[in-house]
């Protein structure tokens, strides 16, 4: 793949690189799909072993590494790593204290899950490109399943199946605690009767569902977008400039640098907010 | 860029995720950051406390040292009246034996004369009629010179 990419133009560079390696149904048997439109042929039971595989790895990693610290943590005296680990969880504790006005035990463990896990797959857009798939995974993945040319992608928030597959589990636990909450009638009252009363119904549920599902949709294209616009300039960066790339690169990365935790902080900080509103019963 | 079940797959690892996190790696943290902040908290109030006990020890130990100071002032006081009364009676003391001293002396020597005297009176008899014997050379009639002797004596 190497020796080939010279002679790739740089359309057919980035597809490569905008692919992903997805696994699935085709022709009746199982298989990687060889061509984007092999994957798209796949339909819904596929799945890209790439993102899903780096998105398992680094939440299970991350969170193994916590749970490491956390049995051989000490009040007295806390190793560095521990002090880390309480500046992150405190941060996150102080975020959700600050902005989320009720009593649930799952928001806490679920900011820290989603901030520390977005920022660790965000941060593989600052590997640089065709380290970890030109010269890593890739030639792997030749030698071992004969696959010629397979994309391998190590950023798992450029993939909208990853962010939309979180942004819709905050969507799920938004219906669960509104139902919850305010019980199934306040949850479809308010979608129903507001903002202009019960006389204006269906002009009501026409901003309000929407409305609803705006949430989890932006909550994860934004995340997805950022990412995905991101890693688009870096191939562009990488396939157009030849040897001007390494600058360019290191520009880019330190502008990216702002753009990775920013993403994780604000896909936390709007999960809060939803999940507060999903609380508030309102007061007639 | 196909939804497929990746979009599955995520959500089913965000969940197990969530599980994890918050029955293993949230709540231990969270409990140490409150002892911590506990133990913090008592301690600071320890410190307070034992600062408050320190100045309340402080003003006792000066009170006391105060009413020591005080005591010893009596004492050397009383002392030193003491000392002037020991001296002035012993001043009294010795005057008495003095005097005392005096008187003895006084009654010893009187006594020494009287007991001279009575010597010489003893003896003057004896010597006079030495003298006598001498004078006259001849022997007299020693029972009638005796008498005489003795009632010359007694004059004396």
């Amino acid at each position: 793949m190497a020796e080939s990419a010279a002679e790739l133009t740089v359309q057919e560079y980035i597809t490569h690189h905008l692919s992903f390696l997805t696994f699935g149904r085709i022709d009746d048997h199982w298989g990687f799909a060889h061509t984007p439109e092999e994957a798209a042929e796949m339909g819904f039971w596929a799945i890209n072993v790439d993102t899903m595989g780096w998105s398992l790895f680094l939440g299970a990693g991350f969170l193994w590494f916590f749970r490491r610290v956390a049995v051989k943590a000490s009040i007295d005296n806390p190793s560095g790593i521990q002090n880390f680990v309480e500046a992150v969880v405190e941060f996150v504790d102080n975020r959700v204290t600050e902005a989320f006005n009720y009593k649930n035990e799952l928001i806490g463990p679920l900011c820290l899950l989603l901030l520390f896990w977005i920022l660790l797959m965000n941060t593989m857009d600052l590997v640089p490109v065709d380290l970890l798939t030109t010269f890593g995974f890739e030639p792997l993945l030749h030698t071992v399943f004969h696959l010629e040319n397979a994309p391998f992608k190590v950023v798992p928030t450029t993939d909208p199946n990853i962010t939309m597959g979180m942004s819709f589990t905050v969507f799920l636990m938004i219906i669960y605690y509104s139902i919850k909450n305010k019980g199934l009638g306040g949850f479809l009252g308010e979608l129903a009767f507001h903002p202009f009363g019960k006389w204006m119904m269906p002009f009501n549920l026409i901003i309000e569902i929407p409305t609803l599902f705006a949430k989890p949709i932006s909550l994860g294209l934004r995340l997805f977008g950022n990412l995905y616009a991101g890693e688009l300039l870096f191939l562009l960066i990488a396939s157009m400039l030849g040897l001007w790339q390494l600058p360019a690169h290191f520009v880019w990365a330190a502008f990216h640098l702002l753009v990775v935790p920013l993403q994780a902080f604000v896909f936390m900080m709007l999960t809060i907010v939803y999940l507060n509103a999903a609380h508030e019963v309102p007061h007639h | 860029m196909n939804i497929n079940a990746t979009f599955l797959g995520q959500m089913i690892a965000m969940a197990f995720f969530l599980w994890f996190c918050s029955k293993y790696v949230w709540p231990p943290f969270v409990a140490i950051l409150e002892e911590r902040r506990k133990k913090i908290a008592d301690g600071l109030e320890a410190a307070a406390r034992a600062e408050k006990d320190l100045e309340l020890a402080q003003a006792r130990s000066t009170e006391q040292l105060k009413e020591a100071k005080a005591e010893a002032a009596g004492i050397i006081d009383l002392a030193n009246k003491r000392a002037a009364q020991i001296v002035d009676e012993a001043k009294e003391q010795a005057r008495e034996e003095g005097q005392r001293i005096i008187a003895g002396a006084n009654a010893e020597i009187e006594q020494e004369v009287n007991r001279a005297k009575e010597a010489l009176r003893a003896q003057v008899s004896a010597i006079a009629i030495a003298g006598a014997e001498r004078i006259l050379e001849g022997s007299i009639d020693q029972a009638a010179n005796e008498e005489m002797l003795n009632k010359l004596a007694s004059e004396l």
